[in-house]
């Protein structure tokens, strides 16, 4: 019989190191210590750093927008792999969010500052309430529904012409002091980003995963699963309007734009090349896929091309993405063994 | 009068937008989000066919239907194969497919008002005192002759019987030495046919821009989820549904609503029966 590479296989083994600080153990070394810290420390010290280092104006303001996608991509994959609500409609969190922290600024002279929160908030309140008819659809039907949503609105505020209508509301301040927006969105980022993570390690994070597994289940052990389904979709689009919020303020115009299919599609295209369920993956998907689509930008919409095919290989060919295969390498070693 | 022929002309209209898309969905359950795209594609391979090359319109119909039959097989072969069944990585995959071929006609310069296709039949007709041009009465004339044609093809052919009991029950279907995924490849090309026939018929009427390819995608889903997945009547009825209540708005509010009825049909059908309203799937499915 022929020997070939059909006779072995490659086999994955946690490393020591990896199950010595996992669970419950005590930290026995530095060594130890600092292979749970080093990967955090590097992300948070990395984003922090960032600002610091990039040349120019124009690059930081970048790292804003890296940022604000990185906050709807964040919603996307807490939504999509933790409640099991897949939700195309990031657009629509960006619009009411924006909307109202331009008219929270513009027609009552809240300063940026609260504005944002504020909108943030109710931004989430609004949706949630928007989109608590929903909540009983699954898979697919939720993703068309949500897909609607914002197209719709646009929609309605064209054909109505309420809330300046085409031409959008202008004269929106920015924020007053330039590091302040600069590291304000950075830190709100990573403060959402390991808040999520404590968030699905919680007993509620539990149920809600537990309403993605088998919402029937959940339903036989007498809890509401809309009421978790609803809380969960609040969380998501409260993070989601806190990024409309923030690029109106960056931009200091809201429009019809802000529903536009953009703030749909790139979250998810970063989701899925960082790795979705993990909550880091969207955040480093965003750290290389919106630099890209900047450095793309003279060839106008050959960019679009150019990441919906990203996002096309990445889906097809490298489902789990990024940040999935960085953990397995990091955390494991490989070896061939004879079968 | 004018409301009852343009609305007729208009459900026609949507039906065959819808046709290509319920054909794909019914069969592999693939909802294929690049239908607008192929729409368009098609729209761009008659316009090169007759003004690049110069042939003569019956060649570049014939020529369009088989060429985007082909990109869309081709596509499904390659592509959405591989993530078959994981229904929310089929949207992802073929939205993404749809936006690069839509923002690539974009970039290639296909953009503007200049493109547009010669119509089969010059002039116009007095229907009631409403003057129509032929091209309407040719679509709503080829659009009936296409129904009845897809019936006939599914229910009295070898591959059109294998397309529907693969959509019934695909376990059985393989029983029966049914080839699921060549089917789905089949299914996918004349879904693809279809948008070209739709393009070819439609796009006389206007010019071939790329934002139309958004919109067909949209009506096409609109007709789809009222109508009911996998019920041809359904979609024929829903596409008549629409298409009355879309000129009736546009006659009585304005042409700014027309693009929101189709969008508040999908929520609002959802919202109240996910199924449709001739839908033959089981509720438990789509709703908790």
């Amino acid at each position: 019989m022929k020997i070939g590479t059909q006779q072995r296989r490659q086999e994955r083994i946690d490393r020591g190191i990896k199950v010595r600080t996992d669970g419950l153990y005590a930290l026995m070394s530095w060594r130890e210590l600092a292979y749970l810290i080093a990967p955090r420390l590097l992300l948070i010290g990395g984003l922090l750093l960032l600002p610091l280092v990039v040349p120019g104006m124009y690059w930081l303001r970048v790292i804003s927008i890296v940022c604000i996608y990185a906050l709807l991509a964040l919603s996307f994959d807490f939504l999509a792999h933790y409640v099991g609500l897949v939700s195309l409609g990031g657009a629509f969190f960006v619009g009411v969010g924006g909307y109202l922290t331009a008219l929270l600024n513009t027609g009552m002279g809240i300063s940026p500052l609260v504005a944002i929160p504020v909108a943030a908030i109710f931004g989430g309140v609004i949706c949630t309430i928007l989109l608590l008819p929903c909540l009983p659809l699954r898979g697919v039907y939720f993703a068309i529904v949500t897909l609607m949503y914002p197209l719709f609105l646009a929609r309605v505020i064209e054909a109505l012409n309420i809330l300046g209508g085409t031409d959008g509301i202008m004269g929106i301040d920015g924020v007053p002091y330039v590091w302040l927006e600069q590291y304000g969105i950075i830190a709100m980022l990573l403060l959402i980003l390991f808040g999520l993570r404590r968030l699905v390690n919680t007993d509620l994070g539990l149920v809600m995963r537990a309403v993605k597994d088998n919402d029937q289940a959940v339903r036989a052990s007498g809890m509401n699963i809309t009421h978790y389904k609803a809380l969960a979709v609040f969380i998501a689009s409260s993070v989601g309007c806190l990024a409309g919020a923030c690029l109106v303020h960056t931009y200091m115009w809201a429009g019809i734009s802000t529903f536009a299919l953009d703030f749909s599609v790139l979250p998810i295209a970063a989701t899925v090349i960082g790795g979705g369920g993990t909550l880091v993956g969207p955040v480093l998907g965003c750290l290389i896929l919106v630099p890209i689509s900047e450095l793309l930008r003279d060839f106008g919409t050959l960019r679009i091309v150019f990441y919906s095919l990203i996002l096309l290989g990445f889906i097809v060919f490298r489902s789990d993405g990024l940040m999935i295969y960085g953990q397995r390498k990091y955390h494991q070693f490989e070896r061939w063994t004879d079968i | 009068m004018e409301i009852l022929i343009y609305g007729t002309i208009n459900s026609v209209a949507l039906a065959l937008y819808a046709l290509g898309f319920a054909l794909v969905y019914g069969i592999c359950r693939l909802p294929n989000f690049a239908h607008g795209a192929l729409y368009v594609l098609s729209g761009f391979i008659a316009w090169t066919m007759i003004n690049t090359f110069g042939s003569n319109l019956l060649v570049a119909v014939v020529a369009t239907l088989l060429v985007t039959g082909i990109i869309g097989a081709v596509i499904y072969r390659l592509f959405l194969i591989r993530v078959r069944g994981m229904e929310i990585s089929e949207i992802i995959a073929s939205y993404a497919i749809a936006l690069a071929i839509l923002e690539g006609l974009r970039w290639g310069g296909f953009k503007g008002m200049t493109y547009t296709l010669p119509v089969f039949i010059e002039g116009s007709v007095t229907i009631g005192g409403i003057s129509v041009d032929y091209q309407r009465i040719l679509v709503v004339v080829v659009g009936a002759a296409l129904v009845a044609f897809l019936w006939l093809f599914t229910h009295y052919t070898r591959v059109g019987l294998a397309l529907r009991g693969m959509a019934q029950d695909e376990r059985a279907a393989l029983m029966l030495g049914i080839d699921s995924d060549m089917m789905a490849v089949v299914a996918m090309g004349m879904g693809s046919m279809l948008a070209a026939f739709a393009a070819i018929l439609l796009l006389p009427l206007g010019n071939i821009v790329v934002e139309s390819g958004y919109n067909v995608l949209i009506l096409a889903i609109a007709v789809c989820i009222v109508g009911g997945i996998g019920s041809w009547m359904g979609a024929v009825l829903a596409a008549f549904l629409i298409g009355f209540a879309q000129i009736l708005t546009v006659v009585y509010l304005g042409s700014h609503y027309q693009m929101m009825v189709a969008l508040l049909a999908i929520i609002l059908t959802l919202i109240l029966k996910p199924s449709g309203l001739f839908g033959q799937q089981k509720e438990l499915e789509e709703r908790v």
